[in-house]
Order: structure tokens, then C-alpha cells, then sequence
């Protein structure tokens, strides 16, 4: 059984530029699939040619087993002929039409009471009653968002296209929106591509990721699959964060979070509210390791973790612990430092690690 | 006043400026949209009355729809009249000489529409022709006005083109200008006086009326 979507296209640009857009998503239904990278990596690019707004130089997609575009034979699906909701990063809503003629632009081969249902459904839906009247210069940033979601998906699409959804807003906004928004895709059940250059963003809304830069996609996969095991350094650097595992909040209590990661537990500053399943994301720079297992010293650090070390490699002046402490573990430290220790493969150790240092993307 | 030639002047700027509609409009939107490399050989076509001496372009034009040439013969063939000295002849030439006055503005207001307002149509299932209906003019209005007040204002007040192709027929190509030059020229100045005082007056109150209009646009100062 092939994929839903099969997309392996090159869009080639002056002065030797290519950008290459080359994923999966496996089922037709509800997941996200993050293009995730640096600006300039060619995310964006990708997603236009999924839109058909851009035309592939080499390569094809096919969406459900219909081509929609093939360079070899010079097949290219118009983007009015693709079925797809886009939300630009821009919004672009039309800015002479009101909410509600901005969410029915689609919709001009229904008929007019057919037309007015559905507004009013989506109205609904985005949370924006009382505002068809308005234009979208009278909106806020978060009002634009979602009306500018809401005409993207008032055909009922096939694919869903976001370029960074929530980059206009204001951090707290984001924040707030990343949980509804990716409760609203569940509802929608439609398969969604989303740019992102927001770590945070991509752990809390994705489900797969798709690594890209400098235009091509270095690694792609089950989102927890990719930051457990980058195929290299590169991508290592992209995603950013040395250590991140998948936990479950187990307790809050006196603003401490107790989170159980693989078979270990740790501490971490509660964040607010937060689902029961979150991203735990750490720093190597954040983890420190101490010879042995001994009693605990007096000290601020909340979290030490018996641990075994798997791994040593040099990176420049520091060098890189591979740590199992029940969860894989990485460790940056400087490499006198670990000489001073005598730190070998297989030694048991502990780590420490501050409570502050641990930081919880929540994730369903 | 000479009021036959007031009428036909007005009737000849009305039609050249829908007549330069009907073309300005998709000649326009290929200019403002079209990548073709030789794309600024049609912009440099269509800028030539701008500079042109219009007693040359006049001259040109007398030649190409003179009985000697095809399209001259082919006039004759199908309507029984030639086209120099003609009201037709008149439009004609009318329509080549306002054409920058027309597309510069249609095209300058289309290409600013974002780009990205237009993608978002054509996501959203609509053909170019309806996003240009829905989306482009709507929002090029300030540019549609001002090509077709220029063009009409243009075409009122031409001079040497009329001259050339038209000659000074009364009811069918004397216009409201060259009645002022013959007046003058018989020293008859009151009514040449109060024709050009109607000018002057008409031309003020419809470029007030469009500044007015567009006084929210962002660079108010420059109709082109």
C-alpha cells in the first residue's frame, strides 16, 4: 500500500539554487508533518509546491494515488485544481472583504444559503461570532489567524498547507494557540503539512518531522525517532536540544512537576498547565555528572540520576556524554573536565541536573 | 460657442476611453504579470505618444490608413469610406495616442496588488480571470479611475493627432480644441475665451474629484 502522499520534487532557482521537497505522509486522516529548519532552508518553497504555486523542475507528487504534478511529463495541477487549504504566513486575507466574505471566497459555486451554513459553521468553529462584519484591518493578530484558517478550511480540503501559522503573534499568544490549534486539526481529521522554525512548535504539533537545510531534507521521520537519533551532527544542530524524550507528568505539587521518563523520574518547574504527556527537552550544557553514586551533597540541583555512561565523543574544546540514566541522557562538558574524572565507557556515574534546566513541551 | 463640437468631444473622449478599457484592461494586467524577457519592448510601444511629437504619430497614421496601404484598402473594402478624415479614423487615432494614459496607471495599480492576495485566490479554487474580477480590481480601483479620467481628459484636450487624421470637418472631426484654434485664428477671441474657460473649468473639477477620491491612497501626489 503506497502512501497518501508521495512528494519528491526539486524546484531549481538561479545561481545553482535547488530546493528539494522529498517526505511522505503514510494515511489520509489527522496527523502533522512538520517541515521544520532554519529560514533559508527552502520549507517554505517545499510547501509551495505542494500548493502548486510553485512548478516542480524534477520529481512528482502524488496525493491518494493522483498525480498532481510530474516534471517528466510535464504535469502540473493548477493550485485551483488541488484541493488544498493553504494558510500563508502573511494570512493574505482579502483586505476589501469582511469576515464573513473573506471565509465564503471559496465557496462561490454554492449556492447562497449553502454558502451562508457553512460561514456560519465556521464562525462557529474559530471562534469569531460577532465578527463577520468586520474587515480584516479591524482584527487582531489572533482574530486574522484564525479567520485566515477558517477560509482555509472552508472547502472541506484535502491536504492542509500552514506556513508558520503562528509566527505573527505575540509569544503568549502562541503559546495559547498551539495547544487549540492542534486540538482543532484532530477535529478536522485532514493531513497537514506545517512550516515551523519554532522547535517548541514543531515538538507540540507535529507527529512527524522533516529536517531541512540549505534546501535539501537532511532527515525525516516519526517526530521522537528524529530527536532520538539525528543520522547527523548537522541535524543534530538544527534540532538544537541534545536530549529529548517523551514523559508523562505523574504529579504537581508545590510548583515541582514529577515527570516519569523512560524508567527514571525527574523534577522539573511547573509550567502551568500543561496535558499529561509532554516532550522533555534538555541541554547537554545543563547536565553535569559526578563520579559514583554517592549520598546527595547539599546543593540546588533537584534532580540526580544515577546513570551509566554509553558514550564519549570530542566535539572541539568539549566532549559529549552518552548517557543512560533509564532515558538516554547527553552531557556537554569541557574535555579537562572529563579527563580530571577519568570518565570511560561503562562507567557508573551520576547525573545532575537542575529542575529550572528541564523544559516541558506538552504533547498529546 | 461652437456646442457641435463640445458634443463631439465628448462623445469622442467617452468612447476612446471604453474602447481603451475593453483594451487597456487585459493589456495591462500582461504587463503587470506577464515574465516574458521581450515584455519591455510592449511597455516601450505603448510609452511611444508620450513622446512622440503627435503630429508624427498623426503623420503615421494618415499614412497606414491611407487608400495605399492594406489596412486602408481593407477599411474601404468592408465599410465604404476611408478612414482619414473620418469620426472612426478620429477614435482610432484617439485610442493609439491616450493608450499610455491608460495602461501605465492600470498596470502600476495591478502590480502592487500582493502577490500573495492573488495566490490565496487561486489556493482557494478560483480561475485568474474571476481572481482578477474578485480580487485585482477591486483593489485597483484608485488605478482604473485615474487611467480612465486621464485618458478622457487626454482625449478632450488633443490637439495635432486631430489635425493630422482628422482634419476639421464641423459634426464629424472638428473638435472642441481645433474650434478654439479657428476662432483664434479669425480673431473671433470671446468665444474662444469662454470655449477654453469651459475647458479649463471641466479638466480642474475632474482632477479635484479624483484626488478627492484617492486622498487615502498612499502616495496622493502622483495619479500615475
Amino acid at each position: 500500500m503506497d502512501a497518501h502522499l508521495i512528494c519528491d520534487a526539486e524546484r531549481h532557482f538561479a545561481g545553482d539554487l535547488t530546493i528539494e521537497a522529498r517526505f511522505e505522509i503514510p494515511q489520509p486522516g489527522f496527523s502533522v508533518t512538520v517541515l521544520f529548519g532554519p529560514s533559508g532552508s527552502g520549507k517554505t518553497t517545499a510547501l509551495r509546491l505542494l500548493a502548486g504555486l510553485e512548478r516542480a523542475d524534477r520529481g512528482s507528487i502524488r496525493v491518494g494515488g493522483t498525480p498532481w504534478s510530474d516534471a517528466a511529463r510535464s504535469l502540473h495541477r493548477p493550485p485551483q485544481a488541488r484541493d488544498v487549504g493553504f494558510l500563508p504566513q502573511a494570512y493574505n486575507l482579502f483586505p476589501h472583504l469582511s469576515v464573513a466574505a473573506n471565509l465564503g471566497y471559496g465557496l462561490a459555486s454554492q449556492s447562497a444559503p449553502e454558502r451562508t451554513a457553512r460561514i456560519g459553521e465556521l464562525l462557529q468553529l474559530l471562534d469569531l461570532k460577532g465578527l463577520e462584519d468586520r474587515h480584516p484591518g479591524e482584527l487582531s493578530g489572533g482574530q486574522q489567524q484564525r479567520v485566515a484558517l477558517g477560509r482555509a478550511l472552508a472547502r472541506k480540503p484535502r491536504l492542509l498547507l500552514l506556513d508558520e501559522p503562528l509566527s505573527a503573534l505575540d509569544r503568549p499568544s502562541q503559546l495559547r494557540l498551539r495547544k487549540e490549534l492542534r486540538e482543532l486539526l484532530r477535529a478536522l481529521d485532514i493531513p497537514t503539512v506545517l512550516v515551523t522554525h519554532d522547535r517548541g512548535e514543531a515538538l507540540q504539533l507535529g507527529d512527524r518531522l522533516v529536517v531541512m537545510d540549505q534546501g535539501r531534507v537532511c532527515q525525516s521521520g516519526d517526530i521522537q525517532q528524529v530527536f532520538d537519533r539525528p543520522t547527523d551532527p548537522a541535524v543534530a544542530a538544527i534540532l538544537g536540544v541534545e536530549t529529548v524524550v517523551r514523559g508523562q507528568i505523574e504529579s504537581i505539587a508545590g510548583g515541582m512537576a514529577t515527570i516519569s521518563v523512560g524508567s527514571a523520574r525527574i523534577l522539573a518547574a511547573d509550567p502551568g498547565s500543561l496535558g499529561w504527556q509532554v516532550f522533555v527537552c534538555i541541554r547537554g550544557e545543563d547536565v553535569a555528572v559526578e563520579r559514583g553514586g554517592g549520598p546527595a551533597t547539599e546543593s540546588t540541583a533537584r534532580n540526580r540520576l544515577p546513570a551509566r555512561i554509553t558514550g564519549l565523543s570530542t566535539e572541539g574544546s568539549l566532549t559529549r556524554i552518552s548517557l543512560d540514566c533509564g532515558f538516554p541522557l547527553e552531557s556537554l562538558v569541557t574535555r579537562q573536565a572529563c579527563q580530571d574524572l577519568g570518565l570511560a565507557e561503562g562507567d557508573a556515574v551520576c547525573a545532575i541536573l537542575k529542575a529550572a534546566a528541564v523544559h516541558l513541551i506538552p504533547h498529546d | 460657442m461652437d456646442w457641435q463640437a463640445i458634443r463631439l468631444s465628448l462623445w469622442l473622449a467617452s468612447l476612446t476611453t471604453a474602447a481603451l478599457l475593453l483594451v487597456g484592461l487585459p493589456l495591462a494586467y500582461w504587463l503587470a504579470f506577464s515574465r516574458r524577457r521581450w515584455k519591455f519592448l510592449v511597455e516601450a510601444v505603448v510609452a511611444m505618444p508620450l513622446v512622440l511629437p503627435p503630429t508624427v504619430l498623426g503623420f503615421y497614421l494618415l499614412m497606414a490608413m491611407g487608400p495605399r496601404s492594406p489596412f486602408g484598402r481593407a477599411f474601404e473594402g468592408l465599410f465604404g469610406h476611408t478612414l482619414p478624415f473620418s469620426f472612426e479614423g478620429l477614435l482610432l487615432a484617439s485610442v493609439l495616442y491616450s493608450l499610455p494614459f491608460m495602461i501605465q496607471p492600470l498596470a502600476a495599480a495591478f502590480a502592487s496588488v500582493d502577490k500573495g492576495l492573488i495566490e490565496a485566490s487561486w489556493c482557494l479554487g478560483e480561475s485568474r480571470l474571476r481572481t482578477f474580477r474578485r480580487v485585482i480590481a477591486p483593489l485597483s480601483w484608485a488605478g482604473i479611475l485615474t487611467g480612465v479620467v486621464l485618458s478622457f481628459a487626454h482625449t478632450l484636450g488633443e490637439f495635432g493627432v486631430v489635425l493630422m487624421v482628422g482634419g476639421n470637418l464641423p459634426g464629424r472631426t472638428r473638435t472642441v480644441s481645433i474650434a478654439i484654434y479657428d476662432q483664434v485664428q479669425a480673431m473671433d477671441y470671446a468665444p474662444a475665451a469662454r470655449t477654453a474657460a469651459l475647458l479649463l473649468i471641466v479638466s480642474f473639477l475632474v482632477l479635484t474629484f479624483t484626488y478627492a477620491l484617492r486622498r487615502h491612497q498612499r502616495k496622493p501626489w502622483t495619479l500615475i
